[in-house]
């Protein structure tokens, strides 16, 4: 599953560099745009895609590998159909940020940095989502939910549950 | 005629249900056939009470707080639309709301008041005339504007802008550039993404001038990745104002151009340093650069470049429409203007609170914030991000200034304030500071990226109690080696917090007074 071998995904890298270059040249500022876009519409950077973008920005492999491991939000392997990133700051820990992971990760059937066994859900951390003032929060896929009681968390993961299996 | 109700699009509205708020709004309004006008508008700051809806009467504009979807029809059955306040949710004038009244909003003086991607509700409100005040000037008149005004950076270094602007307008250069930190990692902290979500077109005017006045026609927006909507709101700011002629080839008719565009991080703490900023604009890892030269000289793409915080850019417009003395008359010491405070963690009232500087700590949190969210006595507070001390409520009397707080070993930064109950491990939040430092540090120097990681071991073995005595004296010594050894202050501030903890609060620890020198 980790691979990009596949004509659709070449094919989307492809137009995605070609948006990015000008003049038929592509920056290596534009590297983390593009890496973003790969990402956004792929779900992860397949390893085996390093290789070409490597070529299309004149770098090294070890330049393109070092900058997608540098940065959390990149990521090299399929996301889990649902991911939950509990807040893991300061002003969370302050409202039970800890007892809300503990919760979380009973109820997922996962540690951080897991999946669950079903592959479903994916357990992060997540260092500030800047609700700070209604702690604590959690980002569920692309949702943000502040003031995430444990009753609320459940209700939450249920609703997600049960969109995703409609889907199905 | 209609009524106009506002139901705020601000994140942390949404994170609260304020989409299904105002989806609710509609339908109940077209089921009753009461025609209504709805209006997304940002946050007011009063974040305790969100999503906070208003209704617009005559006397001004009435708030309902904490409002749920279930509460919608009830809301209607009470003539809420009419301005009638019987309801249980009801605050009565929203600008009448003390903790909203006491302020002094000057940044923030639109937030939550206008639709936060009209252009005209924006010139409406004061907007875009400081620029228009600028186009007018020349460009060494407008940095000393702003170094009169006494302006400086809100990022939390408190570096005078006034002087770094000057340098970049002095340094020869073939392109300068304009680049606003709005990488806002810390916990605590959430003013960067306000303005950016409830006021963007103050941001881009503030870079606009800041282009104007050192001779830079481009700048950069690094947003952090967790800010969705903050990056949605700008980049539609910048379409509108560059349809508008206050971007582009030429700036309101000015002949010179400004262009801006939106750059997304990628969930790395340490690019909210300033070179590990300019490294990931230009495509590469997050690693700080040595300093000098400074940015101002070899910045972006090595050239000068002006890299200030989104509250700093944001102040600007106010400064060049008043005048540097409206600005320079608020405040205290050497820290002039006004501070937004963002009070945050467990804290009954928390929000945005813009005040002058040398307001006290024990004013922000009791009679803004209300005490403890819990109920239980407060503890510790931690001011300026994960990288700021720990205060006792001995220290609670600091007025804000970035002066006071270095005197007592401690930073204002970014005005984030984070509060803990008597619940907190103090050992366990030192830890976490280590911990956090290791995650996070870019890996350049050694006393950061190694010395975290001994830290969060020797913080271990002291919460373990093996050798505690010892491992208290290991510790300090660690702290000293990164606070002097490191590149910059990921690694150089990581000992505020624990260090700060442990003197503190020694008994977290496991020590008891004296216990040092007996070893």
């Amino acid at each position: 599953m980790t691979s990009v071998d596949t004509a659709g995904a070449r094919r989307v890298i492809g137009d995605i560099l070609q948006l990015h270059a000008h003049h038929g040249q592509l920056g290596q500022d534009q590297l983390l745009p593009v890496l973003h876009a790969i990402q956004d519409r792929l779900g992860f950077i397949a390893p085996d895609a390093v290789e070409g973008l490597a070529q299309s920005f004149n770098l090294s492999r070890a330049e393109v590998h070092g900058v997608i491991t540098f940065y959390h939000y990149f990521k090299s392997t399929p996301p889990a159909r649902c991911t939950v990133q509990i807040c893991r700051a300061e002003a969370c820990q302050s409202m039970g940020g800890d007892a809300l992971l503990s919760h979380a990760s009973q109820a997922l059937g996962c540690a951080l940095h897991e999946h669950s066994r079903d592959g479903g859900f994916a357990l992060e951390p997540v260092y500030c989502l800047g609700h700070c003032a209604t702690a604590p929060a959690i980002m569920i896929n692309d949702a943000v939910h502040a003031r995430v009681t444990l009753a609320r968390f459940d209700k939450l993961v249920a609703k997600v549950t049960a969109t995703t299996e409609e889907a199905v | 005629m209609s009524v106009r109700i506002y139901v705020p699009a601000d994140s942390t509205a949404l994170a609260l249900g304020a989409d299904d708020v105002a989806a609710a709004v509609l339908q109940e309004a077209a089921r009753r056939g009461i025609a209504i006008d709805l209006v997304r508008n940002g946050t007011r700051g009063l974040l305790y009470l969100e999503p906070l809806v208003e209704v617009e009467t005559p006397a001004g504009r009435m708030g309902f707080g904490n409002v749920d979807e279930a509460d919608v029809g009830a809301l209607f059955d009470a003539g809420f639309h009419n301005g009638d306040c019987s309801h249980r949710l009801a605050l009565g004038l929203v600008e009448q709301i003390p903790y909203l009244a006491k302020q002094t909003r000057l940044t923030f003086a639109r937030s939550g008041i206008t639709d936060p991607l009209s252009l005209s509700d924006y010139e409406a409100h004061g907007g875009y005339r400081g620029l228009r005040q600028a186009v007018t000037m020349a460009p060494a008149d407008i940095v000393t504007a702003i170094t009169a005004s006494g302006l400086r950076g809100r990022g939390g270094a408190a570096f005078p802008t006034g002087i770094k602007w000057n340098t970049v307008l002095r340094a020869p250069g073939i392109q300068k550039y304009i680049v606003c930190n709005a990488d806002e990692g810390d916990s605590g902290t959430f003013a960067d993404r306000i303005v950016m979500e409830s006021d963007p077109f103050v941001l881009i005017e503030g870079m606009t001038i800041a282009g104007l006045a050192v001779g830079a026609t481009r700048g950069f927006i690094y947003v952090r990745s967790e800010y969705p909507h903050a990056i949605a709101a700008l980049n539609h700011a910048i379409q509108t104002a560059t349809r508008a002629g206050l971007l582009g080839f030429d700036v309101a008719g000015s002949g010179r151009a400004f262009a801006l565009e939106v750059r997304k991080g990628a969930g790395a703490y340490i690019c909210g340093e300033e070179t590990a900023l300019l490294e990931s604009i230009e495509g590469k890892r997050g690693v700080v650069r040595a300093k000098p030269p400074l940015p101002a000289l070899a910045g972006l793409f090595g050239q000068p470049t002006v890299i200030n915080n989104v509250l700093s850019l944001a102040s600007v417009p106010i400064i060049l429409d008043k005048g540097p003395q409206f600005y320079q008359d608020f405040g205290m010491g050497r820290s002039r203007g006004t501070l937004p405070v963002q009070l945050a963690g467990n804290i009954k009232h928390g929000g945005l609170i813009e005040l002058a500087f040398g307001v006290t700590l024990r004013e922000i949190l009791y009679d803004y914030g209300g005490g403890s969210a819990s109920g239980r006595p407060i503890k510790a507070v931690q001011v300026g991000g994960p990288l700021g001390a720990y205060l006792p409520p001995s220290q609670w009397d600091t007025p804000l200034d970035y002066e006071a707080f270095a005197s007592l070993w401690a930073v204002l930064g970014h005005g984030g304030i984070v509060v803990h109950d008597d619940s907190a491990d103090m050992a366990k939040l030192a830890r976490y500071a280590m911990e956090f430092c290791a995650v996070e540090s870019c890996g350049k120097c050694t006393p950061c990226r190694i010395g975290s990681t001994r830290g969060v071991e020797v913080i271990d073995k002291i919460r373990a109690g093996s050798e505690r005595a010892q491992q208290v004296i290991l510790l300090r010594s660690l702290c000293d080696t990164m606070l002097n050894g490191s590149l910059c202050a990921m690694g150089g501030m990581t000992p505020y917090p624990v260090l700060s903890a442990l003197n503190h609060f020694p008994q977290d620890f496991g020590q008891v007074a004296g216990d040092e020198i007996a070893a």
